[in-house]
């Protein structure tokens, strides 16, 4: 029954791609209204002003400029114009650069502010502070600090990726059942053993949780802060297309965003399951 | 005609004029007016030609005896003579690059409007290249972050906004550092667009409680705009709303109906009309015809460093512009800089500015071919006139020097001496008076000129 419940899912996803794309085409078929205009004038206009044109492209637009894109991902036309593979690929290097960074500081630091209470509530008021701080807003302190905008992207993913990690682990580590503790210390279990093979195993799984959270902020993060320094990178991407109002380009930016996203939280959805344990 | 020292006839005196052509200043003011001082064949001519004057008169002193000596064994005979000694042609190439550039790559970054057009098509073109140097243009997201990545030191110069450099050194928005404009991009191609419901509301009288956009603070698109609101009535602070919008967000603001209208760089203008978003209501050259709009900077720091890179850097720019200017080289410059790689926007949008052939957004077809235009002496007294609305504005606060700003920041003098070597006629003084609006300016008398405005920001 599984699988024909499965199989239902799709079919229903299908029909509900087909009205969206339907309903979009019919949307955008244009035919609005256009004053009339000498010829010579006209050829000095766009599309959209001449024949009554919507703005917004169509599915069928779309399509066929995705195709485009994806026959040649990786052409190189100099600085400021690069294939999308190549775009992606710098966001991904971006992201994974400052993300690595983060778990480098947070999943150390969370442990001790789970295992000590003392720093736990000596670093509260910080991190409760530095959380909520929108992580576009210390681009311009990272720039006009650090001199550099390609690593001012980098710190920017670092320090939004930080905080749902390191809060993850602390509540991780602190959660951990007494009792297991409890058994590691009337065994003389060293403190540093005691975090390796009681704690880590018990907490992974909120840990990861955080972790999965994380690339979630870090790649909505990276789109963001790459349209504002420019460059490359798939923001900078939909920026340089938005500056030409090419719509078409900035819809396939937005899918493929969407695709990678959903692949980089796949891949930790699964890490999750790996250290996931029944109780 | 041309530059030949190996005639008997010519003079060599060192008061003859820029372009090398004449006896004197007055005789090439003369040849000027009557037939426009003929332009050189080529860059490497035009060199190789002051080169063997400074050669000649090294050898003969006195031209007295250099005429003896032409006259005595023929100029084809001296010509072999002075290369046997001294290789012309290499002195020519020495001259040419006069030096090697300290640094061959270099990272300028551009804003991608048509008022960056000369720092643009100098790559595609090969104007860089020629000067010996490997330029990588970048484009750039927003002024504010031009800014800060060229004091960074990740541009070795970059596209601003003519004021910006001005207010970078005064410490105006931030750090105090001390940057330098060795050139002016373009002259005009700005306008004023408004959305097309606006269509029968011309009159900047009505516009009271109606949002405008500009690009920058630092912008003579900010200066312009308050001046034409003030100059009808309307106090730009209290009477309207001036937002700072990055430009390609201009068009797609007017279209949600978020402002209704903006002075700002073209394409941005011809682009809105382009998608019928909105109408030209006047271009920026009908408030002051021959303004400066962006300029093309660096920081003293670049200079002192890289001297050598730096005034090639200048060659290759004042080149590019001297080319720009001319509107025959327009079209072929539109399809150079179109493509993603540069400004990015449709040909037909790029060629309309640049031509000047344009559609108005009211079914009426103009022709302007001064709409945008390209000169790169950075005159003193713009940079003066800049500092008087800075002051206006309440931007500067207290007083100002003004010629000492003026010349730390836009390096006339620098910029003759380059344009002397390149054999162009440089204007001879780096002040000069214009009208904004039907109202003179005297760039002698800042302070007054300050006093006259009724509308202004009360300090």
């Amino acid at each position: 029954m599984t699988l024909s419940l499965r199989f239902r899912a799709a079919i229903v996803s299908l029909a509900l791609l087909g009205v969206f794309l339907g309903v979009w085409h019919l949307a955008t078929r244009g035919g609005g209204a256009t004053a009339t205009m000498s010829p010579e004038y006209a050829k000095l206009m766009g599309l959209t002003a001449t024949q009554g044109k919507s703005a917004m492209p169509g599915p069928l637009d779309v399509g066929a400029k995705l195709w485009e894109h994806l026959k040649r991902p990786f052409y190189d036309n100099g600085p400021n114009d690069k294939g999308l593979g190549i775009q992606l690929a710098y966001s991904i290097g971006r992201v994974g650069l400052g993300y690595l960074i983060a778990v480098i500081v947070a999943i150390p630091l969370g442990f001790m502010i789970g295992m000590s209470p003392l720093i736990s509530k000596a670093l509260d008021p910080f991190i409760q502070v530095l959380k909520p701080i929108s992580p576009l807003a210390w681009m311009p302190l990272a720039l006009y600090t650090i001199k550099d905008s390609s690593i001012s992207a980098i710190f920017v993913i670092f320090i939004c990726s930080v905080w749902p990690m390191l809060l993850n682990t602390a509540f991780g580590v602190a959660g951990v059942r007494k009792e297991w503790i409890n058994v590691a210390r009337t065994l003389e279990v060293g403190t540093v053993r005691r975090a390796f093979t009681v704690i880590l195993p018990a907490a992974a799984p909120t840990i990861l949780t955080g972790m999965r959270i994380s690339i979630g902020i870090a790649w909505l993060v990276i789109v963001a802060a790459e349209m504002l320094v420019g460059g490359t990178g798939i923001g900078y991407f939909v920026w340089n297309e938005w500056n030409n109002l090419s719509i078409t380009n900035v819809i396939i930016a937005i899918l493929l965003i969407g695709l990678v996203g959903m692949l980089l939280d796949q891949v930790l959805a699964r890490f999750t399951r790996m250290v996931t344990f029944p109780e | 005609m041309s530059d030949d020292p190996f005639d008997a006839e010519r003079d060599l005196s060192r008061s003859g004029c820029g372009c090398g052509l004449h006896r004197s200043p007055a005789e090439h003011d003369h040849a000027a007016r009557t037939l426009r001082c003929e332009p050189v064949v080529s860059e490497e001519k035009r060199y190789e030609g002051i080169v063997a004057s400074a050669v000649m008169r090294a050898v003969f002193p006195q031209d007295v005896a250099r005429r003896a000596f032409l006259k005595s064994v023929g100029a084809a005979t001296a010509l072999a003579a002075l290369s046997q000694f001294f290789p012309l042609k290499t002195a020519t190439e020495a001259f040419a690059d006069a030096g090697p550039p300290e640094k061959k790559d270099l990272k300028i970054g551009f804003i991608p409007i048509t008022c960056a057009t000369p720092i643009i098509m100098a790559a595609p073109l090969g104007f860089y290249a020629r000067q010996g140097l490997n330029v990588e243009v970048v484009k750039t997201a927003g002024w504010a972050v031009i800014r800060d990545k060229t004091i960074n030191k990740e541009y070795d110069a970059a596209h601003m906004l003519a004021p910006m450099p001005i207010a970078i050194s005064l410490g105006l928005g931030a750090n105090a550092i001390p940057f330098t404009v060795p050139a002016i991009e373009n002259i005009n191609g700005q306008g004023i667009t408004l959305a097309m419901k606006h269509k029968d509301r011309r009159a900047p009288k009505d516009w009271k409680g109606m949002k405008f956009a500009i690009p920058f603070d630092y912008s003579m698109h900010n200066y312009l705009l308050r001046y034409y609101l003030a100059e009808h009535g309307l106090d730009p602070d209290t009477d309207v709303q001036l937002r700072s919008v990055p430009p390609p967000e201009m068009v797609a603001n007017l279209r949600a109906d978020n402002i209704d209208g903006f002075l700002a760089p073209d394409n941005i203008c011809q682009r809105a009309i382009y998608d019928g978003v909105g109408f030209l209501h006047i271009l920026s050259k009908e408030i002051w015809d021959g303004h400066p709009c962006c300029s093309f900077a660096a920081s003293r720091e670049f200079i002192t460093t890289a001297p050598n890179s730096f005034a090639a850097l200048t060659r290759a720019i004042v080149d590019a512009t001297g080319y720009a200017a001319k509107a025959e080289n327009r079209k072929q410059i539109a399809e150079a800089i179109a493509p993603a790689n540069y400004i990015n926007a449709p040909v037909t949008v790029l060629e309309q500015v640049l031509t000047g052939t344009y559609a108005d957004g009211l079914g009426g077809v103009k022709t302007d071919p001064k709409r945008v235009d390209f000169d790169p002496f950075p005159w003193q007294s713009f940079a003066v006139w800049m500092l008087t609305q800075m002051k206006r504005w309440g931007q500067i606060k207290g007083d100002v020097d003004y010629r000492a700003v003026a010349e730390q920041v836009y390096l006339a003098t620098d910029t003759k001496k380059v344009m002397a070597e390149m054999g162009l006629t440089p204007p001879p003084t780096a002040y000069k008076s214009f009208s904004v609006m039907g109202k003179s300016f005297d760039p002698a008398k800042p302070d007054d000129y300050l006093a006259s405005f009724k509308i202004r920001k009360s300090s």
